[in-house]
């Protein structure tokens, strides 16, 4: 892998940028691999770079039916942070963001990281008790949280409203400074850039239509583009874990939905942090092109088409306006879906099935994107070692049938 | 946005309906002798389907009755709506040709559109 570097951009520069090399390869498929990872979004593709890195299981592939990072990857509002409620959420975000710290050195790809802090507000005072509460469970288990009182909130974060004359009041917030956002694209591509020089394939427009199985074990894949053998399948589809776990029969309590996001046309910086906001539903950070990016709820309805009906919008820019009355003249540019698989207790599935060599990862439904490093670091550790380790064992499928649950719907503010 | 065609009341815009789910999950009868698992099946694992769907709506501020719905989830096209205790019509609809494929129309996913090489030198 030809590192990159200003020096080496400067040399490229002189020559006419002609030298450049292809960031990965176009493999054909092999008849085999080792593991076979489907879904080439950022948790696949994190999930491949670990297994080689720390594992040495180079002889892999990542089978994507579109293109890397079309998914999910590619369509959310990449907010990051670790703030939630319970042990097992703390422990697993927690892992994300220390590995965050530092990917884009790892990878040698600029994934503009930024520790620009994430607010979440509190309008009420149920909201407001349970928010605290969330502070100390998060000091506990090391997370950085602190309450701010509704001036404190506006000396963080200037352009927001606190006045008390609209419908819901801000009265506070809770902090944490070392949440942020960074690009998509670039952790996409600069995980797909390094597992591919560690030698992973990967394989785009496949699409996995079957897994094999003989004797209640995984012997391979059907795909579009011919059969592969391998011992090792790894299910990492996001919205399409449901339908890849029914190739084997298996029964998840997953449901599959639409989540929207609209961006506004570019303007000048001018708000410096992450706001999210439960009670009245929105959540909005700005880009580094300056474009303002807007997120909510999802669609009710089950869907697969990766699109979303109006009235959530309509209701998300409503209160949009409540929070930040000065973006009201701004122009919508672009507004799209993704789908995203959603599990009862908004908690993810890191593990083994009844079906041996087949693995799920999945059910991170609306806000898997800040986990991204940690769910492929301890899903890789699984998938070799065929155990779940301390962090992955908690979402483990039978805690559906345990009552184990990690039931973070109401306890980690809005669902991002 | 859906037009919904509520049995009781005729077509009206979604935003009058509330999502109530997969349809056709009878409540268990001998629930004292079910196991952990039984209960996990009935409370937490769903369909999910990609293709024809079978689901319940409430207008919730109309008739406030409950009905079915047959959907497609991979194009969002309504196919049919019927009452609750009957059985769900025979349809036809655009499905995908693979399970996680897209269907020829409705879908907006365009990363699995993408040209062949042959494609993009033609174009
Ligand atoms: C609008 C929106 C906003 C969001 N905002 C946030 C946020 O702010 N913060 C946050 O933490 N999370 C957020 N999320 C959630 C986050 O995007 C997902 O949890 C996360 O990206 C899932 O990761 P992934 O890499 O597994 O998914 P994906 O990128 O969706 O990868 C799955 C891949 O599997 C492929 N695939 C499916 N079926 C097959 C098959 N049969 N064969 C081969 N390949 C297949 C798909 O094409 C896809 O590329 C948001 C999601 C959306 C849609
Ligand atoms: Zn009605």
């Amino acid at each position: 892998m030809k590192r990159y570097s200003a020096l080496e951009l400067i040399r490229q520069g002189l020559g006419g940028h002609r030298g450049w090399d292809r960031v990965w390869r176009k493999p054909e498929p092999k008849p085999s691999y080792d593991a076979v990872i489907i879904g080439g979004g950022g948790h696949g593709l994190a999930t491949a770079y670990y297994l080689a890195k720390l594992h040495g299981m180079t002889n892999i592939a990542v089978v994507e039916k579109g293109w890397i990072g079309g998914g999910n990857s590619g369509r959310n509002t990449t907010i990051i942070r670790s703030n939630y409620l319970f042990d097992e959420s703390a422990a697993i975000y927690n892992h994300a963001l220390n590995l965050w710290n530092g990917l884009g050195q790892e990878l040698n790809f600029n994934i503009m990281m930024s520790h620009r802090g994430v607010l979440n507000l509190a309008h009420d005072e149920g909201e407001m008790r349970q928010l605290k509460r969330r502070v100390e469970a998060n000091r506990l288990n090391g997370v950085d949280s602190e309450w701010l009182d509704a001036k404190e909130v506006k000396n963080f974060c200037p352009s927001i409203n606190i006045s008390g004359d609209i419908r819901y009041p801000v009265l506070g917030g809770t902090l944490q400074r070392s949440g942020g956002v960074n690009r998509h694209d670039g952790v996409v591509w600069g995980y797909a850039r390094a597992a591919d020089a560690l030698g992973v394939d990967i394989l785009q427009q496949t699409e996995v239509t079957g897994i094999l199985t003989e004797a209640g074990e995984v012997t391979g894949i059907e795909t579009t583009r011919g059969t592969i053998r391998t011992p090792k399948v790894a299910s990492v589809t996001a919205g399409h874990t449901s339908v890849m776990a029914s190739m084997l029969d298996i029964r998840l309590p997953v449901e599959s939905h639409p989540l929207q996001a609209l961006v506004s046309e570019p303007i000048k910086p001018i708000l410096n942090c992450v706001v999210m906001s439960n009670a009245v539903h929105v959540y909005c950070s700005q880009s580094d092109k300056g474009e303002l990016v807007i997120g909510a709820g999802i669609d009710a309805q089950l869907s697969y088409t990766q699109r979303g009906n109006l009235d959530i919008i309509e209701h998300q820019m409503a209160s949009l306006m409540e929070l930040f009355p000065i973006f009201s003249r701004l122009r919508m540019m672009r507004q799209w879906g993704g789908i995203v698989d959603v599990c009862p207790d908004a908690s993810p599935i890191i593990s083994k099935t009844p079906v041996k060599g087949f693995y799920v990862n999945g059910g991170w439904g609306t806000g898997g994107w800040k986990a991204t490093p940690g769910s492929g670091h301890v899903f890789a550790d699984l998938i070799a070692k065929d155990e779940p380790n301390r962090i992955a064992a908690p979402f483990a499928i039978d805690r559906f049938t345990t009552g184990a649950l990690v039931a973070e719907h109401g306890a980690a503010a809005v669902a991002h | 946005m859906f037009v919904i065609d509520c049995p009781n009341c005729g077509a009206r815009d979604q935003s009058e309906f509330t999502y109530a789910g997969e349809a056709h999950i009878a409540r268990p009868t001998d629930s004292e002798n079910m196991t952990d698992a039984e209960w996990a099946e009935f409370v937490f694992m769903r369909t999910n389907t990609k293709g024809l769907f079978a689901e319940r709506w409430w207008h919730a501020t109309g008739c406030r009755k409950f009905f079915n719905m047959l959907r497609n989830t991979a194009t969002d096209e309504i196919h049919a709506v019927y009452r609750i205790g009957e059985k769900p019509p025979k349809v036809t609809a655009d499905l995908p040709a693979t399970p996680a494929g897209e269907a020829s129309i409705g879908s907006g996913n365009d990363a699995v559109k993408i040209m062949t090489r042959d494609e993009e030198a033609a174009s």
